[in-house]
């Protein structure tokens, strides 16, 4: 006979998804089911966002044998787990680097979502850790693993995510208890139990379909969103455009001149977006041998669509008075279908980008005078314009209309000297190092964002590009621009770069 | 009202004899001190026992019922100190805290009142914070036992055996005269479970009584001569009850010692469970408790009786001491014990075991295997119990971080920038919420010395020097302490540096417990004493009070503060209520409106995808759990794109942050409005459509 042990169950949550109501419910539906239950948790200060761990042990009454009573533990035990819920797709890899997955015994219940990190969120640009990197070590680590995205399924349910959980543990069919007594606990509760009811059995038929047709690493694709933006394709080109493009340029990179060009004429005109395709057939002539796969073409066309649609005011302007902008938001908000939504803008925009929309000489002569400088900064305080409004929104739209004029602004005339220094030093080196020549594409990267941000981007860029010369010959030329362009985009602050360029050789660094 | 109410759960304390209890450890523990007949009760919070402190205040109408006192004190040294009237009078009191941090508060107190010894008993419940989700340095209670003489259990992590002790100690107490500590650990403390009822007990000895017949005697008053009479007392008479006590009534167990087994385990009573899994997986114990090997559970592991060392360790070639945390007291007196008796059992202990951290099940069962293979228990062959599969690495750490909307996020982001604006600040942090000042993104303050020593711990910086150092302090340490420690010693030691007090109303890292600022109307209680008008008293002149969530006008008083020509300390009150307590207090109100149909306007904030260029400058400054990333929707940028998700409560930060700092357009506040009137439509509708001619 199998000697009776308890069933042991760990939920890894984050502070504020209620770990604690869905424990509180295990224990009661646990004591319906005839089961001593004993359960734990080490909140502390981590229950202010941090991870929280919860434990339980239940064991069959009709297992103990007259008054005996099981001993059970406080904490899970490495190979010792039947059941781990994770609320949060990295909990689950926390629960796996602590050993407590098994291939041996334990089913595994995670929600596919992501709740980052401060660390990631912080990242100067990309700082995620890969999901799909996990999902191929929780596969390999779990004896059951089921998948399902609990914030999802909470949110079409209306409901929270502890229900959901409390409805995935059902679900997953490990604990022989009845679908009553988990009922029994959520009813017990008293608190919003209709909307837990209906949660609950969200989470427990997603739990059962995820069994049926097991997660796999194609549910961790990015996944692309829409923007607002103006239809950035290759079909919705004018004709000569698109022409162009497809007599010109290779296949392979049809489709990206095609967003690239789009995106150009929506912020400017058709002339800009022939700009851009005549700066690339430039950049394409330079290609190395092989034509089918035109590498830096490719990494230059994606750099300078971003560049040549450098965010001005007028940009700013124009994309926050797009149709269909208000339904969108009215979406991201859950505004009901009777609410009305009023939105304001936060834009701040410094003397250095007034000047900037100021035609060249006169934005200069301003920047160049003290005095005018502090005169236009009283006007620059902090704006909210709401764009609900008759007057803020057409305020807006009629700043966007101003980008007829761009090409006559201080900003465009520098931007435009920049992309062309930038593009003369990629055709310079393609010849000869065409892998420093596609690291130094990427490198624009570094310049984005608005006022400050804007400043430390382009300063790190200038830089970095200035060290490209320098490096060109070295043979470790592409590598070292690489770890570069990664040590600008470690902190804010340029220390890491400032380590980085301290690590160059002395020849190189001078 | 704290963060957690258990007003359901306190009706259980009402229970009588043989009804079946089930609840929280916590919870259990009270049950026991009304069941023991306790006569007043006080405490401090902190985790893992904050809650046990919520259940006291939420059961004060049961408590007032039976004639108990509770009191929510001052700081662990009040609480320390009210066991006083149990010195002369035969009442019993119990006090509770986070230990060794309020312990180390409560030493003076503690120190005088074992010194004079009690009559009445004498209860200090102490939430051990050690090992995984504690928040304070890694020490031991232990070493505060044996330095004043106080008697120290640590039960098996059961209910029924933490009631036994709770009932046992006061008796124990009484019959040696001394305080008596009940150690539990964070586990125990949230346990559930249940236990078979007794019914409660109105104090035999009332503080009215001894109001009105007061007592006292000089042998027990901390003066010479009767200090070194009392020190005497405590080895010559209490000492030998303790220990006359704990054996005669048996508090320590023991298990399977009818096994003819050439080794054994000594062990502390709050491991026992994590020991008996070890050994069931190791197959030499079943879930019930039936052990091959013999077990000395201790719970007392102050004062040790030798002679049950002895005993156990006969016929024994070797025992496992197996005693969480260092240094490793019990195992040194236990080699004493066996050096004077010439016992020559071996004792394993720190070795096979690690000297440091918490004794997890993977460490006990690691060290029992260990040790019963050296001893020919089990194979030596060591059979891996994690697989040897993959594990998964980079798994980001997840820091504990200050709430969405919390109003404290504002004040550090504009002492970041203003750390840009004018270099990096000396700043000296303190515990609280506001600690998390210390992690990403702000990485502001270099140490933390207390609870409410964070002016303190600026204490020395206070020489002529053209950038003043700053110091920050929480509302609850403020009154802990940190107005005499802190704010009353830099008046008189003429600091001229700048302390920012953190005014959120409650003690909010612990709880959401109320303190004597709190605003509430507290049911017998006195709050709404206003940090000012104390800071004033103590004679400070130069004092602001700002809105956190106005960075504008905080980061203009905190340059004011930092370069006025004003010698002498500044105070900077920073207000703003903890966003979770007044969510708590405002979301029901809202909700009620909404379903009555009321006009109500929901503030959210957002960002535009397409304006956002993914630097996350704006996370750096704010790191709102609310304000996170998503995959950029745009085919041309990788970087992902700032987002703002559906658990924002409109607080305003974003966008303050986006104008102090000159960040980006991005965002924006969306109002919704909710049951709008007829106005707002027909104005809505006039706008739309206008609108709608425009785009």
């Amino acid at each position: 006979m199998k000697r009776p042990r308890p069933i042991t169950l760990t939920i890894a949550a984050l502070g504020g998804q209620g770990g604690g109501v869905v424990t509180d419910w295990l224990v009661v539906a646990a004591r319906k089911a005839g089961y001593f239950v004993q359960a734990t948790s080490v909140p502390g200060v981590a229950q202010r966002t941090g991870a929280t761990i919860y434990y339980l042990e239940f064991f069959a009454r009709a297992d103990a044998p007259g008054t005996q009573e099981p001993v059970m533990a406080l904490m899970p035990n490495p190979g010792d787990v039947d059941i781990v819920v994770a609320s949060e797709w990295m909990e689950a890899g926390r629960a796996i680097n602590r050993g407590l997955v098994t291939k041996e015994r334990t089913t595994l219940i995670a929600s596919t979502h992501r709740d980052y990190t401060i660390g990631e969120k912080m990242a100067l640009g990309e700082g995620r850790v890969s999901s799909r990197e996990l999902f191929e070590i929780a596969a390999a680590t779990a004896a059951k693993l089921i998948g399902f995205d609990m914030a999802q399924v909470a949110d079409a349910a209306g409901g929270r995510i502890s229900a959901v959980i409390f409805g995935g543990i059902a679900g997953a069919g490990v604990l022989p208890w009845q679908l009553e007594d988990y009922h029994h606990a959520i009813r017990e509760s008293g608190v919003g139990v209709e909307a837990s009811l209906s949660a609950f059995e969200a989470g427990r038929q997603a739990a059962v379909a995820a069994q049926a047709k097991p997660l796999s690493a194609s549910a961790f694709a990015e996944n692309q969103g829409i923007i607002d933006a103006a239809d950035y394709r290759l079909e919705a080109l004018s004709r000569p455009l698109r022409e162009r493009i497809q007599e010109r340029f290779p296949a392979a990179l049809h489709e990206l001149l095609g967003m690239g060009a789009a995106r150009l004429s929506d912020y400017q005109d058709d002339a800009y977006a022939a700009l851009f395709l005549h700066r690339l057939e430039r950049v394409l002539a330079r290609e190395a041998a092989k034509p089918a796969e035109p590498k830096l073409t490719a990494a230059t066309a994606r750099a300078l669509a971003l560049w040549m649609s450098f965010e001005d005011v007028m940009r700013v302007a124009q994309v926050k008075t797009r149709r269909g902008r208000a339904e969108r938001i009215r979406r991201e908000v859950r505004a009901g279908p009777n609410d009305l939504v009023q939105v304001r803008e936060f834009v701040k925009p410094r003397v250095e980008e007034i000047c900037g929309t100021l035609p060249v000489g006169l934005g200069r002569r301003i920047l160049a005078s003290t005095h005018a400088r502090r005169w236009l900064g009283r006007l620059t305080a902090g704006r909210r314009i709401s764009t609900s409004t008759i007057s803020g929104f057409a305020l807006l739209k009629g700043i966007a209309a101003l980008r007829r004029l761009r090409r006559v602004t201080l900003r465009f005339h520098t931007e435009n000297q920049r992309i062309e220094a930038w593009l003369v030093q990629i055709k310079q080196f393609a010849p000869r190092d065409y892998g420093l020549a596609v690291e130094l594409a990427e490198c624009q990267t570094l310049v984005k964002g608005y006022g400050d941000t804007h400043e430390r981007g382009w300063s790190a860029f200038s830089r970095i590009s200035a060290l490209a010369t320098r490096l060109a010959g070295d043979p470790q030329a592409a590598r070292r621009l690489r770890e570069l362009r990664e040590a600008a985009l470690a902190d804010d602050s340029g220390a890491q770069l400032q380590r980085a360029v301290s690590l160059l050789p002395p020849s190189h660094a001078a | 009202m704290a963060e957690r109410s258990f007003a359901k759960e306190v009706q259980s304390l009402r229970l009588s004899a043989g009804a079946e209890f089930e609840g929280e450890g916590i919870l259990a523990v009270t049950k026991a001190l009304l069941q023991s007949g306790v006569g007043y009760v006080g405490g401090y919070q902190g985790a893992p026992i904050s809650h046990l402190m919520d259940v006291l205040a939420d059961a004060s109408a049961i408590l007032s019922d039976l004639g108990v006192r509770f009191e929510s004190s001052a700081s662990e040294a009040t609480a320390a100190a009210m066991l006083a009237a149990s010195v002369n009078y035969p009442i019993r009191g119990a006090v509770t805290w986070k230990s060794t941090v309020g312990t180390n508060v409560a030493s003076d107190a503690l120190s005088n009142l074992a010194s004079a010894g009690v009559i009445g008993g004498a209860l200090i419940v102490l939430g051990e914070d050690y090992g995984e989700g504690a928040s304070i340095m890694q020490e031991r209670t232990h070493a505060f036992a044996m330095k004043s003489q106080m008697w120290l259990l640590d039960p098996r992590p059961n209910l029924p055996c933490i009631v036994q002790a709770v009932e046992q100690g006061f008796e124990l107490s009484e019959a040696s005269n001394s305080p008596v500590m009940l150690m539990l650990r964070i586990r125990a403390c949230h346990v559930v479970g249940r236990f078979r009822a007794k019914d409660n007990r109105r104090p035999a000895f009332t503080l009215q009584q001894a109001m009105d017949h007061p007592s006292r005697t000089f042998d027990k008053i901390i003066l010479p001569p009767s200090t070194y009479a009392q020190e005497r007392a405590k080895v010559e008479q209490r000492w030998p009850a303790a220990v006359k006590f704990i054996r005669d009534r048996k508090l320590n167990e023991y298990f399977g010692t009818d096994n003819a087994c050439d080794v054994g385990i000594v062990l502390q009573g709050g491991l026992y469970n994590t020991v008996l899994r070890a050994l069931e997986r190791l197959g030499l114990a079943d879930v019930f408790g039936a052990t091959k090997i013999p077990l000395y559970v201790l719970n007392v592991t102050y004062p040790l009786l030798p002679e049950e060392f002895t005993t156990f360790a006969a016929g024994k070639r070797a025992i496992l001491i197996i005693e969480e945390g260092q240094p490793e007291f019990i195992e040194q007196a236990a080699s004493l014990f066996f050096r004077q008796a010439d016992v020559q059992t071996r004792i394993v202990g720190k070795g096979p075991l690690p000297m440091a951290g918490e004794y997890t099940g993977a460490v006990v069962i690691a060290g029992i295997r260990k040790f019963l293979a050296e001893f020919g228990r089990l194979p030596a062959a060591d059979i891996p119990l994690l697989p040897a599969a993959m594990l998964a690495r980079n798994v980001p750490v997840r820091p504990s971080g200050l709430c969405t909307g919390c109003p404290e996020r504002p004040l550090f982001a504009s002492m970041k920038l203003l750390a840009r604006e004018m270099g990096p600040m000396q700043v000296s942090a303190d515990i609280g919420c506001h600690s998390f000042s210390t992690l990403p993104p702000f990485d502001l303050g270099g140490t933390i010395m207390g609870y409410g020593l964070g002016a303190a711990g600026g204490a020395s910086f206070n020489v002529p020097n053209p950038r003043r150092a700053l110091s920050m302090m929480g509302d609850g340490g403020f009154w802990h302490n940190g107005l005499t420690s802190g704010i009353g010693n830099a008046v008189f030691n003429r600091h001229d540096g700048v302390t920012i007090i953190v005014d959120n109303g409650y003690s909010a890292a612990t709880g959401g417990q109320y303190i004597p600022s709190s605003s509430a109307e507290i049911k017998g209680r006195r709050g709404r004493n206003r940090i000012e008008a104390a800071v004033r008293g103590v004679g400070v002149e130069w004092v602001r009070t700002i809105r956190t969530y106005d960075m504008k006008q905080t980061m203009s008083v905190l340059r004011e503060a930092l370069l006025t020509k004003f010698t002498g300390p500044k105070i900077v009150i920073a207000e703003g209520e903890c966003q979770l307590s007044r969510q708590r207090r405002v979301a029901p109100a809202i909700k009620a409106l909404i379903g009555a149909g009321r006009r109500v306007v929901r503030e959210r904030f957002g960002i535009d995808s397409e304006v956002c260029t993914g630097d996350h400058s704006c996370i750096r400054l704010s790191g709102c759990p609310s304000l996170t990333v998503k995959s950029n929707p745009d085919p041309l940028r990788r970087d992902p794109v700032a987002h703002v998700d559906n658990s924002c409560v409109g607080c305003g930060v974003c966008g303050e942050v986006a104008h102090a700092a000159v960040l980006c357009p991005s965002f924006y506040r969306a109002d919704v409005i909710v049951n709008p009137s007829t106005w707002d439509r027909l104005k809505a509708r006039l706008r739309s459509t206008v609108i709608g001619w425009l785009a």
